[in-house]
């Protein structure tokens, strides 16, 4: 596949300052939306709003500065940044502030900082690294290298522990892995293989996160403790039937039955007052972010860019997934928030600075030497 | 970095990707249309059971009123905090200031609260006016909560605790009138659906599903005025004599109603402290005395309606004593040879004695009985007792000659101003009531309107000179009575220095509009004789409440001696020439 030097300049003149507009579109119409959601699952704060739009804002700004980046660049800072991300995982270990009983956060005195973001980023930029400077598909030994970078840091992170952050990066190094076109067989055999580890990984979660499968199975074992989050979504989702019961009037997210109807649950606020309407258009929203932003990964010049940026949506739409599969019961409560919605800063910046990275693995177009 | 041409074609794979996004999102599309479609109905009423909660919407009770319409006991809004401990806990840095809205100490709210951390509902100040309660509310603490109570209020306070009782922290009734109708004044708490919160505030009103029905207003027959009239001059009486205790009973003589009814000591129903069983009884209705002289007039009557004595028959009382059996009937006096109506004037034990042993026992116990000693009065008061009065076929002649002056039987204030109703009416007997009355229930004849007339004739002479109630006299009305100073018993025997001094009667004599019991219980001192401690209590009662109730005065003479009694009773404390026992 050849390009051609005027179309180049078209997609420049497509993405200005680097950037894809209709993906760009997409982002901030569903920006949007998540704000009119935010307003009324926060009990009408504007003071909640106002935050989340300063907290937009910058994330936006990285999303730029990032997309100006040449993916050349990043490539050629992949190992340095991942290993940065494992030390800096390694110090939250030792010295990391402990919140709601886990220990993710590193206070660098001027701000509170997540390591375990910054790792969702360079895991997959790191394997896109790796497996694009071999031939591809990669040989076993690569694919075996790759998968124990992908290890470190996933076992740190469900370490702290933060299951659903480790099942992110996890799942992003195995996006990239599964891009480079892993053999079918070697896939076959690792889904084998986790599978048999399912049990041991059993005996080593923690009493919590065992309890969440076992209320998963069956949440009305617990109503009024560990399966009370669910129970109530699930009361918000059902009872919004197919118009909603309006915006500001879902009686479950107003009147305080619903837990954490800002953050994680407020995919249950959209179903209360939107219906399976605005679930529909919400749905809809994400579909497109992803499908354009898989398209514009296949249009990225280099193996390296496609890798990247593939893994990256392929991660974005993990988010979307095990968000909505966990607030309407489908899947076990993983604390995982709704990306571009969720009320939260630091997931925000990360997932902002992926489509940063896949808007410049698209514009950065090299001429092609013939 | 070069461009590796077997890379870019992996359509199966790209196709598989696709594929899986789209199932997978087909699955979260199903999962909410199932949640929504299939369970829908279910949830949705999950969602209502959780928001939308039936509450009580309370409401007062029915006002008491006196005849005229004026209150006396009324409902009015309070609040009452309570707290939610669990949600307290998070805020206990705040507890003190808690404490000072509500009044109490830092230590008791800790008090309160400890041992209780696990509740959801502890009141930690009942009743508190609305405006204090605000203040509270407005603390903004995590946690407390008002509740709209009602709290009664008397504002008649001590002068018809009595008779109206009073309600207990929750507004049930515990005494009076608010326990024997509390049915009646008790209103309906209604119900409304409300939406709640997670937290249980209650954030709006939906519907009502039931209006509160407040309690319906009680009209009693006690007037104010004359209440206030016969506690005051009870209370008074009460004190001079150093007594330990009184009754006053006051009854329209035309309908039975209970005008007034008061006793001491008395309590202030609206002080909680207030509130015992010493003060708050109702003695009028709940303690039974031997009624002594009070009772000679039936005695009189039955020997009328026997046949066995006429108005003019000449009785020897002398010498002031008469040996019945074992028993030694004696005078205060030796009254010497009286008709029968100086019998009554001058109350001889002697005379009744003879008069009740010259007819058939029978004949006694069927006017006795059918005055209503022993017997119901109608009035349906808590804890009324009615006294006793035995079978007549066991009565010996000691036991004829003892009923005949008061003893061996046993009655309340109200029974015995109830049986002076037969004398105020022309014999016939209405059951008495506290409630208003529309209409008038004359009741069942119990003696015959000639032997009424005389017996009528010989009260009023009880109080004219050489009586021993000339001290019920009323200024501008003719009064007509017994007194009765009771000998009280002892551990089983009659002590000898303890007596009820009583009098009961009627007024005016033309017209009786009024009947009057007045008993001061144990007066210390030299007087104690009811024509000395009691009388004046009953004329001075009768005699200002009839004027209150514009009752045309039937003795148009008498303020001349109304003054010469005045100068009498101050000159003199030494017992009248009569003494009646």
């Amino acid at each position: 596949m050849s390009l051609l030097p005027d179309d180049r300049a078209s997609r420049l003149m497509q993405a200005p300052l680097h950037l894809d507009v209709p993906l760009l579109t997409g982002i901030l119409l569903l920006s949007a939306l998540g704000g009119v959601i935010l307003y009324s699952a926060s009990g009408q704060s504007l003071d909640v709003l106002l935050r989340q739009g300063l907290r937009l804002g910058l994330a936006l700004a990285v999303m730029v500065f990032v997309a100006q980046v040449p993916p050349q660049l990043m490539f050629r800072w992949a190992p340095w940044l991942y290993v940065a991300g494992v030390l800096l995982l390694v110090a939250v270990m030792v010295a990391g502030d402990v919140g709601k009983g886990a220990q993710r956060w590193l206070d660098l005195k001027f701000l509170r900082f997540q390591p375990s973001e910054l790792v969702k980023v360079t895991v997959p930029l790191m394997l896109a690294r790796v497996l694009s400077e071999g031939p591809l598909p990669p040989s076993v030994l690569r694919v075996a290298g790759a998968a124990l970078l992908v290890l470190l840091p996933t076992a740190l992170i469900a370490r702290q522990p933060d299951l659903g952050t480790a099942l992110l990066v996890g799942s992003s190094g195995a996006f990239v892995l599964f891009l480079a076109g892993l053999r079918w067989r070697l896939i076959g055999l690792l889904v084998g293989a986790i599978a048999a580890a399912a049990p041991v990984a059993w005996m080593f979660l923690r009493d919590y996160q065992r309890q969440r499968v076992l209320t998963f199975l069956d949440p009305q074992n617990d109503p009024l403790g560990s399966g009370y989050h669910i129970i109530q979504s699930k009361i918000a989702i059902g009872s919004g039937g197919v118009y909603g019961k309006g915006w500001l009037n879902g009686t479950q997210s107003h009147l305080d039955f619903l837990p954490e109807r800002a953050t994680d649950f407020i995919f249950a606020v959209v179903s209360e007052e939107f219906g399976l309407l605005g679930v529909g258009v919400l749905l809809a929203l994400y579909l497109y972010i992803i499908a354009r932003g898989l398209y514009v990964a296949s249009r990225a010049q280099e193996p390296f860019g496609r890798l990247l940026g593939g893994s990256l949506v392929l991660t974005f739409f993990v988010y979307v997934f095990v968000n909505v599969g966990m607030v309407t019961g489908l899947l076990p409560v993983v604390g995982v928030p709704l990306p571009l919605v969720s009320y939260g800063g630091t997931s925000l910046v990360t997932v902002m600075a992926g489509f940063g990275i896949l808007m410049a693995v698209y514009s950065h177009q090299r001429p092609v030497d013939r | 970095m070069r461009p590796d041409p077997a890379f870019v074609a992996y359509p199966g794979r790209r196709l598989f990707v696709l594929a899986v996004l789209s199932l997978l999102t087909l699955a979260l599309l199903g999962r909410a249309l199932g949640l929504v479609l299939v369970d829908g109905e279910f949830l949705l009423t999950q969602g209502d059971a959780r928001a939308l909660r039936t509450v009580a919407v309370p409401t007062h009770r029915g006002m008491i009123l006196d005849r005229n319409g004026e209150p006396l006991a009324a409902s009015t809004a309070v609040e009452s905090v309570w707290v939610n401990p669990k949600e307290l806990v998070t805020a206990r840095e705040r507890w003190a200031e808690l404490a000072r809205a509500l009044g109490m100490s830092a230590k008791h709210l800790e008090q309160l609260l400890s041992g209780r951390l696990n509740r959801e509902f502890v009141y930690l100040r009942r009743h508190l006016e609305p405006g204090r309660a605000e203040q509270v509310k407005d603390l903004g603490i995590a946690g407390v909560y008002l509740q709209r109570e009602y709290r009664r209020y008397y504002p008649t306070g001590e002068v018809t605790g009595h008779v109206v009782g009073f309600t207990d922290v929750d507004d049930v009734g515990q005494e009076g009138i608010e326990l024997a109708y509390d049915h009646w004044l008790r209103g309906t708490a209604g119900a409304k659906r409300v939406i709640r919160d997670g937290r249980g505030r209650i954030v709006e009103d939906v519907e009502s599903i039931k209006a509160p029905q407040p309690g319906r207003d009680l009209y009693l027959s006690i007037d104010r005025r004359l209440q206030y009239l016969a506690y005051r001059e009870l209370k008074a009486a009460v004190k001079e004599h150093r007594a330990r205790g009184g009754s006053v009973v006051m009854l329209d003589a035309r309908t039975g109603e209970v005008l007034a009814m008061v006793n001491q000591p008395a309590y202030n129903p609206n002080n909680t402290a207030d509130r015992v069983g010493a003060r708050f009884r109702n003695r009028a209705v709940t303690d039974v005395f031997e009624p002594g002289s009070t009772v000679k007039p039936f005695t009189v009557a039955a020997g009328l309606e026997a046949g066995t004595i006429r108005p003019d028959t000449i009785i020897d009382t002398s010498p002031g004593t008469l040996k019945v059996g074992r028993l030694t009937v004696r005078d205060v006096h030796n009254c010497g040879v009286v008709d029968v109506g100086g019998v009554i004037r001058k109350s001889s034990n002697v005379g009744a004695t003879k008069i009740a042993l010259s007819m058939p026992a029978q004949a006694l116990w069927r006017v006795f009985h059918g005055v209503g000693f022993g017997q119901p009065t109608g009035g349906d008061f808590p804890g009324e007792v009615f006294g006793i009065l035995t079978d007549p076929k066991r009565w010996g002649e000691v036991h004829r000659a003892t009923l005949s002056y008061g003893y061996g039987l046993n009655v309340t204030a109200l029974q015995l101003a109830r049986s002076y109703l037969a004398f105020a009416s022309d014999g016939f007997l209405p059951p008495v009531t506290v409630l208003r009355r529309d209409g008038v229930d004359r009741g069942q004849p119990v003696l015959s309107a000639p032997s009424v007339r005389h017996v009528r004739r010989m009260l009023e002479s009880v109080a004219d000179e050489g009586g021993t109630g000339t001290k019920a006299r009323a200024v501008g009305y003719r009064v007509g009575g017994k007194t009765g100073t009771a000998k009280k018993t002892a551990d089983g025997h009659y002590a000898s220095n303890r007596y009820l001094a009583l009098f009961s009667g009627l007024a005016p004599v033309s017209a009786p509009r009024l009947v009057m019991v007045a008993t001061i219980d144990e007066p210390s001192g030299d007087a104690y004789y009811g024509g000395q401690v009691a009388a004046p209590v009953f004329g001075r009662i009768v005699g200002e409440a009839l004027r209150i109730l514009g009752v045309p005065p039937d003795d148009t003479g008498a303020v001349p001696q109304r003054l010469a009694l005045h100068s009498d009773a101050l000159a003199a404390r030494t017992p009248p020439a009569g003494g009646g026992l």
